[in-house]
Parts: C-alpha cells; sequence; structure tokens
C-alpha cells in the first residue's frame, strides 16, 4: 500500500535513505543539501534506523569515511551540494576506483565565484569523470525512486559503482512536492541488505589501495570502464523490478511526443518539466516538438537517444553549465560526438541557461522551440551556443 | 626502441583476470614485488673494511641488507640504491657504483 506525503526533494532523499536499512552515513551539511542530513539526523536521534552518522569536519572526511564504511561491506550513503562535491573531489575518484557501491545525494548547485547557492550543474559536471553512475531527476517522487533504485544498482556484484542521484539546488530540494512512497517492508524487500563481494575482514586479510604503478594500473583502469559499460544492464533489471513494485517506469531517457517530433530539446533535471509543459502547449497547437531527458548521464545513453532522434530535423540541447573554453556545454559535447559516431547527420546546437540558479522560463523554452523549428525548415544555425537568459 | 613484448609486460595478467580495484587477495605480497630494478646506483660493500658492526641495516628502509655467515651482504632484489647505507657507513666500507644494465 503508497501513501502519498508532502516531501521537499531533500526529504524525499532523506525519506528513501531512511527506509533504505543504511548502515553509515558520513556527511557534512551544505546549502541546499542542508535538509538531508538535517532530516536524516533525525531519524537517527528518534532511533527509527540503525544507521552509524558519523559527523565529519568536511566533504573531503565525509567521503572518505564512506569510503572506508563501504570496504568494511556496510551499505553506505552521503550528500553533498557545490564546493562539498568540489572538496570531495579527489575522494570520488577513490570511491570509485576502490568498487565502493556508495549511494550518494548531490543536490546540484553552482560553483564559486561569486559565491552562489542557486541551481546550476556545473558542481557535478567538473566531476563527471570521476567513474560514478550519474542520474539527474526531474522532480522529489524521482529523486525518491532513484536513491532505492541506487543502492540496488550500485551494490550489484556486475557492477560494484558508487552513484550519484542529482536533484536541482531549491527548485527540486526546497520545493514540497505530494511524493508517492513505499511502505518500509516493500523498500526492505526491494533493496534487502548489501552483499559484499569482498571486505575488509581480519579473519581474511586483503590489501586494498596499494600501490600500483605503471605495470598494473592501467589494467584497473581498463576494469572500471569495463564495469560501467556493462552497467545497463543491471540498470535495466533493477528499473523494470521497480517498475513491477511501484507502477513507476524508470529507463535510460524519458522521452515526451517523440513519436512524430519534428524538433526537440534535450534537457537534464527539472527543466524538464518546464519543457514538456511547453511541449504540450505547442503541440495543441500543432507544432511537432518533443522533449528527451536522460536519467542516467553515466553511462551515457547512446543507443536511446540514438533511437530517439531518428526521425527529426532539429535538436536543441540545453547545458545549465558551462565547460569555458570547449566548442560546448558538457551535453552538448556528448551528444554530438553520438550523432558523428553514429553517422547521424541533424542539426543541433547548444544553449547554455539557468547558470547561478537563473529561471528558465516557459516562454524562454518557447523561443528555443520555435529557434529549433526555424532551423529545421531552413537548416541554417545562427548561433552554434546561444545563452538564454542572461542579459547583454 | 625495445618491443612491448621485451618489457615482459605480456607475461602479467590482463585487466579481464585481475582482482578488481587494484584490491591484493593475499597478505605479505609486498616480497613479491622485487624493487631492486628502481636502482641506479648500486651499495657495493668492501669486505676488507667492513666491521660487520650492521649499522647500515639499521638505516636501511628496505631491510635490504642481509647477514651472511660471515659478513654483511646487500639483498640486490630488494635494494633501491638510495645509498643511505654508504652515507652511514662509520668505516666508509660500501661504495655507490653506477648500474649500467
Amino acid at each position: 500500500m503508497s501513501k502519498i506525503l508532502g516531501l521537499t526533494g531533500d526529504g524525499a532523499v532523506a525519506y528513501a535513505v531512511k527506509q533504505c536499512n543504511v548502515d553509515v552515513v558520513a556527511a557534512y551539511p551544505i546549502t541546499p543539501q542542508t535538509l538531508i542530513v538535517e532530516e536524516f539526523s533525525e531519524y537517527v536521534h528518534n532511533g527509527e534506523v540503525h544507521t552509524e552518522f558519523v559527523c565529519v569536519e568536511s566533504e573531503h572526511s565525509a567521503m572518505s569515511a564512506c569510503v572506508g564504511a563501504s570496504l568494511t561491506g556496510a551499505r553506505v550513503f552521503t550528500a553533498t551540494a557545490s564546493q562539498g562535491l568540489a572538496l570531495m573531489h579527489e575522494m570520488l575518484y577513490i570511491a570509485s576506483s576502490l568498487r565502493c557501491p556508495i549511494v550518494m545525494g548531490v543536490v546540484n548547485r553552482t560553483l564559486s565565484a561569486p559565491i552562489n547557492i542557486h541551481c546550476d550543474h556545473s558542481d557535478m559536471m567538473g566531476s563527471r569523470d570521476c567513474g560514478w553512475i550519474q542520474i539527474y531527476v526531474e522532480n522529489a517522487q524521482e529523486a525518491y525512486d532513484w536513491i532505492i533504485q541506487a543502492f540496488r544498482i550500485a551494490e550489484n556484484p556486475d557492477v560494484l559503482l558508487p552513484v550519484t542521484v542529482n536533484l536541482d539546488a531549491f527548485i527540486l530540494s526546497h520545493s514540497l512536492e505530494g511524493v508517492k512512497v513505499l511502505d518500509d517492508v516493500e523498500v526492505e524487500k526491494f533493496v534487502s541488505t548489501r552483499k559484499p563481494v569482498l571486505s575488509i575482514n581480519p579473519d581474511k586479510p586483503i590489501t586494498v589501495g596499494a600501490l600500483c604503478l605503471t605495470d598494473f594500473f592501467f589494467e584497473t583502469k581498463r576494469q572500471h570502464v569495463e564495469a560501467m559499460n556493462q552497467s545497463p544492464k543491471t540498470i535495466s533489471k533493477v528499473n523494470r523490478e521497480f517498475a513491477e513494485l511501484t507502477g513507476r517506469g524508470y529507463d535510460f531517457i524519458e522521452t515526451y511526443g517523440m513519436d512524430d517530433a519534428e524538433v526537440a530539446i534535450i534537457c537534464l533535471g527539472s527543466t524538464a518539466g518546464t519543457a514538456k509543459a511547453v511541449a504540450k502547449s505547442m503541440r495543441a497547437n500543432g507544432k511537432k516538438v518533443g522533449v528527451i531527458k536522460p536519467w542516467v548521464y553515466r553511462p551515457f545513453p547512446t543507443e536511446q537517444i540514438v533511437k530517439t532522434i531518428e526521425n527529426i530535423k532539429a535538436l536543441a540541447v540545453l547545458d545549465r553549465a558551462c565547460s569555458i573554453g570547449a566548442p560546448y556545454g558538457p551535453l552538448c559535447s556528448d551528444v554530438i560526438a553520438t550523432l558523428y559516431k553514429e553517422g547521424i547527420k541533424l542539426n543541433v546546437f547548444n544553449v547554455i541557461y539557468g547558470l547561478g540558479g537563473r529561471d528558465m522560463t516557459p516562454l524562454d523554452i518557447e523561443a528555443v522551440f520555435n529557434e529549433t523549428l526555424e532551423i529545421a525548415k531552413t537548416g541554417v544555425i545562427k548561433e552554434p551556443v546561444k545563452f538564454v537568459g542572461v542579459r547583454e | 626502441m625495445r618491443r612491448r613484448k621485451e618489457l615482459s609486460e605480456e607475461s602479467k595478467p590482463g585487466w579481464k583476470s585481475i582482482p578488481i580495484g587494484g584490491i591484493l587477495l593475499e597478505p605479505g605480497s609486498a616480497i613479491k614485488y622485487k624493487t631492486g630494478d628502481w636502482r641506479t646506483f648500486r651499495p657495493v660493500i668492501d669486505k676488507e673494511k667492513c666491521t660487520n658492526c650492521l649499522l647500515c641495516g639499521s638505516y636501511c628502509p628496505d631491510g635490504a641488507i642481509i647477514r651472511e655467515e660471515k659478513n654483511v651482504a646487500v639483498n640486490y632484489e630488494y635494494c633501491k640504491g638510495c645509498g643511505i647505507c654508504a652515507n652511514e657507513c662509520p668505516v666508509k666500507a660500501i661504495s655507490m657504483v653506477e648500474e649500467r644494465r
């Protein structure tokens, strides 16, 4: 029996973690992730969970403690945002390279300077090559659902990679929504307990983190790449089982109107919600527009994106982060690489938007759709990288 | 240029067969890691001068000074050639000789 609770995005994450039998949480508060840690620490205080909550002095220490705990075979969660993720950066690589299946909520906030606490994806995009599976969600419901699935994906012996579940700062983290939650027993049954393949155990000693030079390091990295490449099988399997349990189906990407769309927008996170609403009203006026929202950003859903864009004539790629000095934003670079690799000739342009929490309004999105329709008609891209919402 | 095979990379296990995450499954395996080929200078002990005081062994960071029946010797499989032994020897019995391979 599922019930509906009023939860913020952060609250939904904390609630999901509460239900997932997590052994250790080591976290440091940072706006706008604070609610996750705050609410979870209340669960600990009230004795609602058996979790060992480790108060640490920084995010670097938080991830270090998570790595240690995870290596003992514990189920581990943490959460951070922005500068916190940046401070964790070196430990992110260690967590994934030591194959620690940690789940982390990342509340996407921009990186200083100037200091700003609002949403964009530059924090996670700055660490996108850290070898973690990366999920982006559109609303609090998806945050709740993906956290639960994330433990199953991460801890699967065929994967053993950490997972970040990314949710937009304030837009999701602090907005109250109705979230359909499962009963504790249902979640418990779904996630079970972690069954570690290898763990630190005095009775059967292993060495973790030994020096590994030119003779073996490359092989270790190649193995890590393969784990990521093979993870889609597990992700699909977990999505299927979650759909059976909840009726809420997830996949690598969500599409809207793509069956007959002539042009489309592809974007991550909460913006997809606005884009779908705009697409709906434009489609009612006979404009064939569609939306593609990758839930899974790493591993990049090449196959699924190629399949969905087969018949469109123009595509706008929305990036809520800029890769300064690169030809495009991070998502656009991935999309263009995918198209080139598959030999697909498609008119693509990049929209950089929403930096530091600047709103992406329905009017902005409608203008992007109209420009995409124009490009589909003329084949002329006036601005390959367009900044939407910035004052000239 | 030496070919890859001659560098003996081929004889080591590939990524498909090694444990994940660089984990070592057996304890005490550091002994299998022969660090002698890091050396650019080799310590050579002059047995005439050496008094077998073993100070070199006390200072050696790698435990590469060994005791033979009558004298002190160097285990060249592990000696990295740091030269601390030569520096500390009170009777200057150890000289560092350039390795030529």
